[in-house]
């Protein structure tokens, strides 16, 4: 056992709407030599959705990494609803059930039906009993338009279903805050969409999510705030007009010219 | 790259680290106080327990271990030459089967059934008896050219069991090797054995040096089963001097033999394990421990 340890501390000060629901503050992570994250900060209020844009080993998926606590951080301090989620006192496993986590690969788990891949952490980690498991699962299943594929195994399935599954399993248990690592790079380019319309549907009723994408569509039309993240750090932000039209920096410029080509 | 040279870890980083480590400070010491009570209890009950005095007499009298140490190391020495022969024919003909279990084709059909055949019937079989039927049966056929020496027979029982455990390892390897390997090898125009030669068998044999290894040091403690035939190996070695001392002594002696020389095996297992990620495969999730 470890000692000294809290089990469900209680956020640190009650949540409004003008303070972050998540905070990033100075946040430096490195690889060995590789420095990835170099004091990066970054706020997300409530129900507003942040897209991260940038090229690969900028830092994207890194920083979606440290915030669901699957790399510890060097140094910084990342908040989640006024607490400070990096402090190695706190149980990382409540914190984790606070957020949700979903994959470029979906990572279902091959061997579980889908409505089971959906109520593993509502059975195991919020100790739900089956049945209201199931019922809760279910009910997401049906928000992600897939509850009659509710018996098939992920493989099964297409990759936009697939991951659609994957956003329900992150979904169930009510997350304050979703992140989604490029979760539409590993689909066809006929499945993507049903992927980003799901996403746009999500934001519609409330959720708080932080995006990194490739998909500067997706970005324009759903993004509350758009950032561009360049050697570890965040060089620039703002709203999809100022920095997809009319970006200030001359790496952000170049950045989208390369990938509209 | 911006990277400053001069970074200095923040209080708060100070602070979470200096936690860390009086964490994993406090956990060393309970699993020292823990492991160190542990032992403290197994041997206080084994002391204290009413044979216990003349258990010591006959199974631990440091004399006997002493005399009847050199007559079981040289019989070690034959267990090491046994297994390490045995070892690179079980290798080649496991190999071979495991080979012609992949076959495909209806021409194949009669190789492939026996292999399967023979890896059904070897695999059923207890080592036990196959070794007996070997030992007793192929010296009684009379033939010219069998050996007749139980070192000979003994290490044939060995081939035959452990080629039909090892041929199976080799084929699990093989299949975990993904078809658009092969499909990649073939499009570069390679025939289905240079694919195998060259691109699936060495990935194949990578996977499986774990379980191979597994099966190395099972098979050094099975060569003690030769001293059935009437061969003097360690193990039967130990039993001629037990009959001389009347003092079980010399079986603990072989006892510790074979595990020192299985030892190292099972750290050599378990290091090429951890380097090619069947342990400790969760630790790289989160860069250097496991995730809290």
């Amino acid at each position: 056992m470890t000692p000294g340890r809290l089990r469900n501390p209680p956020p640190g000060r009650p949540v409004t709407l003008d303070a972050p629901l998540l905070s990033v503050r100075g946040v430096r992570k490195s690889f060995g030599d590789h420095l990835v994250l170099d004091d990066l900060s970054l706020e997300v209020r409530a129900h507003k959705v942040v897209v991260l844009i940038g090229a690969s080993g900028s830092g994207k998926s890194t920083l979606l990494r440290c915030i669901d606590l699957l790399e510890d951080i060097d140094d910084g301090v990342i908040e989640l609803e006024g607490q400070d989620i990096t402090d190695p006192r706190l149980d990382a496993n409540v914190i984790r059930a606070r957020i949700g986590m979903v994959f470029q690969a979906y990572n279902l788990f091959p061997h579980l039906r889908v409505i089971d891949n959906v109520t593993l952490a509502l059975r195991l980690v919020h100790k739900n009993p089956r049945k209201d498991a199931e019922a809760e699962a279910l009910a997401v299943l049906e928000r992600v338009g897939l509850a009659e594929k509710a018996q098939a195994f992920p493989d099964e399935l297409s990759g936009g279903q697939q991951q659609r599954v994957a956003i329900a399993r992150a979904l169930v248990g009510s997350p304050a805050v979703m992140l989604l690592d490029e979760v539409t790079s590993a689909l066809d380019p006929e499945l993507v969409g049903e992927v980003l319309s799901l996403l746009a549907e999500l934001k519609g009723t409330g959720l708080t999510m932080v995006v990194a994408t490739h998909e500067m569509g997706f970005a324009r039309e759903v993004a509350d705030e758009v950032c561009f993240l360049h050697e570890g750090r965040v060089h620039e932000r703002g709203t999809p007009q100022q920095v997809l039209e009319n970006p200030q920096q001359e790496r952000t410029r170049e950045f989208l010219r390369r990938i509209t080509g | 790259m911006s990277a400053p040279a001069t970074w200095v870890p923040s209080a708060r980083q100070l602070e979470r680290d200096a936690f860390r480590r009086t964490r994993a400070q406090r956990s060393t010491g309970v699993a020292v106080v823990s492991t160190v009570a542990l032992v403290a209890v197994a041997w206080l009950a084994l002391v204290s327990s009413p044979g216990w005095p003349r258990v010591k007499a006959s199974f631990f009298d440091w004399d006997v271990a002493k005399a009847s140490f050199p007559a079981v190391l040289d019989g070690l020495w034959l267990n090491i030459r046994v297994m390490a022969c045995s070892a690179v024919v079980i290798v080649i003909v496991a190999m071979a089967l495991a080979l012609a279990r992949t076959l495909r084709g209806p021409a194949f059909f009669p190789v492939r059934a026996a292999a399967t055949f023979y890896v059904d019937v070897f695999r059923g079989l207890p080592l036990i008896l196959v070794m007996l039927l070997v030992g007793f049966g192929l010296p009684g056929l009379r033939l010219q050219g069998i050996p007749t020496s139980a070192v000979w027979l003994g290490g044939l029982a060995l081939v035959l069991t452990y080629s039909a455990y090892v041929a199976e390892v080799f084929r699990a390897g093989i299949e975990s090797v993904h078809p658009s390997q092969v499909a990649a090898a073939r499009s570069l125009g390679l025939s289905h054995g240079q694919s195998l030669r060259h691109v699936v068998l060495p990935q194949a044999v990578r996977n499986v040096i774990p379980p191979l290894l597994n099966d190395l040091v099972s098979l050094s403690k099975d060569s003690g089963l030769i001293s059935i035939l009437g061969a003097i190996d360690a193990v039967r070695a130990a039993q001629i001097e037990t009959a001389h001392y009347a003092n079980f002594t010399p079986y603990v002696v072989a006892g510790i033999l074979f595990v020192l020389l299985t030892f190292p095996l099972t750290r050599a297992t378990d290091a090429m394990a951890r380097r090619s990620g069947w342990i400790g495969a969760q630790s790289t999730i989160a860069g250097s421990g496991a995730l809290r």
